[in-house]
């Protein structure tokens, strides 16, 4: 009863869909007020009937209804109750609905928290979001019904969900990937009613601004935790892979920080209007063809991972209508955005014109090496397959140049400054940097690394003026602190997200450039020998979990003769699915992670494990999460929360008019 | 001056065609549908050595002598690891024959592997050149041969099998060459 209840509320969530897509641009055609203020609340009841619907799968997974297929295949009696309710995204169908959900929740979170709007802007940006939603609530009902039975035949138990997902990573990485995805839909809500609206002034800017921000910050902290998942659960210690469905959620992060940084310059300075229309439009039909390589299997017909040419087609013609409506809308309204070019060369806005050209660069190397099986095999015929060597080089390439931009750019005023001055104070960082680097790569490692030296001096340079940044502030005030409280909050955002970009480039470099690994064979009762640390092989146990069995290998760490710590790398086999797992063991530090894991059994009781070490690594993620503060302290920015007068005063004395 | 201005406009939906363009034609060429001229043939001449134990060489004369599956797989290939628990999934609940064929690996890659995440064949054999993968047609990894109790091979399919297309594609087959659920022949 249950799961059709589920079918039945999705069911009304499409018919609900199409009517929030149609009668309020109807309404905001003809100025009708009840069509226009219908959107608000149709938005409010998407959002109710698709989390009945997903409550309904979810008991549905706690109450082990193995006649729904879906629950079947990716649950089962033993499954620990976490994991049955996060099995409900634990494959196509439900990650589909959550999918829904997450839309409808920014659905609802337009129609609160955007009061401001013009009643027809407001009818324009949630009609758009409900048409969005009639393409995914239709192909969840069409192609990937998660509510679908299967009978007579009720199967006994379900095959376990998969256990590389049975993980506290996969509970939290998913949604908050999803929130970010699904987020870039508001703004390209947003382009759609300015596009429909014809004039897009400042205001338009500045409502759509915070939105992207928002959903950068979840997408920023989600791809961090996929990487940082599949460092410690896959067992073989990489962060990050090239992967089509890494570079799928990556795509949208890349185009999503050129638009921030674009929208800036449009609400500050109207300026770039059209290109900043095209961004957002791009930016959420990048994460549209994530969806679209994740869950058709284009790529597959090179790397075959989940083929289903049905549900392809089906993304394949919505991606065709609405990103092909949205680009068409746009070449017909590009004679009426009119930008403001009122600047010089050395400027915040040509700053950021160089910061969407590199970032349109790295952008375009992770696009094509994704997509170049697929456009060879179209032009060429020929079967290719594309690695880390593409990628590693082009994108670093680029984004070097990024690195030496961003102290520049920061320290930019719009419309104009002089060079001399801040190319002088930049230049001494630099080499101050520099200095720093060699001295602390020659003191470590003994050797000087040229790619280590860059990349370090880059991000030691980028830190470095980020303070300089922030002691500036501090100089004319009457105290350090008056004047840090008087800079504004997306100033300190910028600043903190910066200081983000640079940590996260240390522990790139570090950890790429200087980790170690080793295969040693390992006896009980014995010591091995690995760089400085010896490693002592206590016993091998085994215990009984809810759903599997572990094996544990107890080993006692020292370095340089002292105790450092114990760890217990393990096997699990899950009984269901009858799969066996390698959970590494790992030694998490500020500085590195030591990053064991068992390979396989020997003869006599032997092992054979691999020893990592990770300097570093931390920082990558560490610095994804600063970066993703710095966006939320962006948009705590007081502007967004003035009250009307105040707001006209506030551009006033930003130098707007 | 106007035209131009259109043509600017239009780049984009231009570019976006195009991309469209080249999506549908790689949905178009399902590589499930490829055909192979070796069905109704028997499985090439090999003699290769196996993964399980590198000392011994297999033959033709040692894969089954009853309908089996020969499943094409190698560490390199990351649907592989997708396709890997359905695998053990369905070398358990059904009583068919696995022959792996660890197509163009090292050998201690696929060791690790198969210790890692579990062994569903009954052995694999070792095809580090590529060459039995030539003689065979493969078009990548993972593909998998249905083969018959004589040696010939009735039919394959390429790309991940996962319950779906077990339920929808591999056991109509296997049935329809005169195989059953109950493991009688």
């Amino acid at each position: 009863m249950i799961p059709e209840l589920g079918h039945f509320f999705l069911i009304l969530a499409l018919v609900n869909a199409v009517i929030l897509g149609t009668l309020p641009f109807y309404g905001a055609h003809t100025q009708h007020k009840g069509l226009m203020r219908l959107a608000s609340k149709a938005s409010v009841g998407q959002f109710i009937l698709v989390l009945a619907s997903y409550i309904c799968l979810t008991i549905a997974f706690v109450q082990s209804d193995f006649s729904v297929s879906y629950v079947a295949n990716h649950s089962s009696n033993i499954t620990p109750l976490r994991y049955k309710i996060t099995a409900v995204w634990g494959a196509h169908e439900g990650s589909l609905l959550l999918w829904i959900v997450i839309l409808a929740a920014w659905m609802a979170a337009v129609s609160i928290f955007s009061k401001a709007l013009t009643p027809e802007m407001r009818a324009r940006v949630l009609g758009t979001l409900g048409l969005i939603s009639v393409g995914f609530v239709s192909f969840a009902l069409f192609t990937s019904n998660p509510f679908e039975r299967v009978l007579p035949f009720i199967p006994i138990d379900g095959s376990d969900l998969n256990p590389l997902l049975q993980d506290f990573g996969m509970i939290v990485h998913p949604p908050m990937l999803y929130m970010g995805f699904v987020g870039f839909s508001v703004v390209f809500g947003f382009a759609i009613a300015g596009l429909l609206q014809g004039d897009l002034d400042q205001k338009w800017a500045k409502w759509a601004r915070p939105w992207t921000t928002i959903a950068w910050v979840f997408m920023t902290i989600g791809i961090a935790l996929g990487s940082w998942w599949a460092y410690y659960e896959l067992g073989w210690g990489g962060w990050w892979f090239w992967d089509p469905s890494e570079n799928a959620a990556f795509m949208p992060w890349i185009a999503g920080t050129a638009l921030m940084h674009s929208l800036a310059a449009t609400e500050k300075r109207g300026a770039y209007k059209s290109w900043t229309l095209l961004l957002s439009i791009l930016t959420f039909s990048l994460s549209l063809l994530g969806t679209f390589i994740i869950r058709s299997g284009a790529l597959t017909s090179v790397h075959a991972f989940a083929n289903d040419p049905e549900r392809g087609l089906f993304i394949l013609t919505f991606l065709g209508i609405a990103v092909g409506g949205a680009l068409s809308l746009y070449a017909w309204q590009f004679d009426k955005l009119k930008s403001n070019n009122n600047y010089t060369l050395i400027s915040k806005e040509i700053a950021i014109v160089l910061n969407n050209v590199l970032l349109f660069c790295c952008l375009l190397v992770v696009f094509l090496g994704t997509l170049y099986p697929l456009i060879a095999d179209y032009f060429l015929e020929q079967k290719v397959s594309i690695g880390p060597p593409f990628f590693d080089p082009y994108f670093s390439f680029f984004f070097a140049f990024i690195l030496f931009l961003i102290p520049f750019g920061q320290q930019m005023n719009w419309k104009q400054n002089k060079l001399k001055t801040i190319a002088i104070e930049q230049f001494i960082l630099l080499a101050l940097a520099i200095v720093i680097a060699v001295f602390t790569i020659f003191s470590l490692t003994g050797e000087l690394d040229l790619f280590a030296l860059l990349g370090i001096s880059l991000a030691i340079w980028l830190m470095l003026s980020c303070l300089l940044y922030l002691y500036a502030q501090t100089k004319n005030a009457k105290s350090q602190l008056a004047g840090l409280k008087k800079l504004s909050r997306s100033y300190w955002g910028m600043i903190v997200a910066h200081i983000g970009v640079a940590v996260t480039v240390i522990g790139v470099i570090v950890t790429t450039i200087y980790s170690f690994e080793k295969d040693v064979r390992i006896e009980a009762k014995h010591t091995v020998q690995v760089e400085n640390l010896s490693i002592y092989f206590e016993k091998f146990d085994n215990y009984t979990f809810e759903n599997y069995i572990s094996s544990q290998a107890t080993l006692k760490v020292s370095k340089n003769g002292n105790y450092l710590t114990t760890l217990k790398p393990e096997k699990r086999r899950y009984q269901v699915s009858n799969q066996l797992m390698t959970e590494a063991a790992i030694e998490p530090g500020f500085f590195g992670d030591l990053y064991i894991s068992l390979a396989q059994p020997l003869e006599n009781g032997a092992w054979a494990i691999k020893v990592y070490y990770k300097p570093f690594v931390r920082w990558i993620w560490l610095g994804a999460l600063i970066m993703a503060l710095g966006g939320l302290l962006a948009i705590s920015d007081k502007r967004y929360r003035e009250k009307k007068f105040r707001k006209v005063k506030a551009i006033k004395e930003e130098g707007l008019v | 001056m106007k035209s131009k201005k259109i043509i600017i406009a239009s780049i984009p939906l231009v570019i976006f065609a195009i991309l469209v363009l080249i999506f549908k034609s790689s949905l178009n060429k399902d590589p499930r549908k490829l055909e192979t001229k070796l069905i109704g043939n028997q499985v090439p001449v090999f003699e290769l050595a196996s993964v399980n134990s590198p000392e011994t060489v297999l033959t033709n004369a040692d894969l089954p002598k009853e309908i089996f599956l020969l499943n094409v797989w190698g560490t390199w290939c990351v649907s592989c690891y997708a396709e890997h628990p359905y695998l053990m999934k369905f070398s358990k609940e059904y009583p068919i024959k696995w022959v792996g064929m660890n197509y163009k690996d090292t050998h201690q890659d696929a060791i690790n592997y198969l210790a890692k995440y579990g062994d569903p064949f009954i052995y694999s054999i070792a095809d580090t050149t590529g060459q039995l993968g030539i003689d065979l047609g493969v078009y990548g990894a993972p593909e998998t041969f249905i083969v018959d109790a004589k040696g010939v091979i009735r039919d394959r399919h390429v790309g991940v099998i996962d319950d779906r297309v077990w339920n929808k594609v591999i056991v109509p087959k296997l049935e329809s060459i005169g195989w059953n659920k109950s493991g009688m022949e």
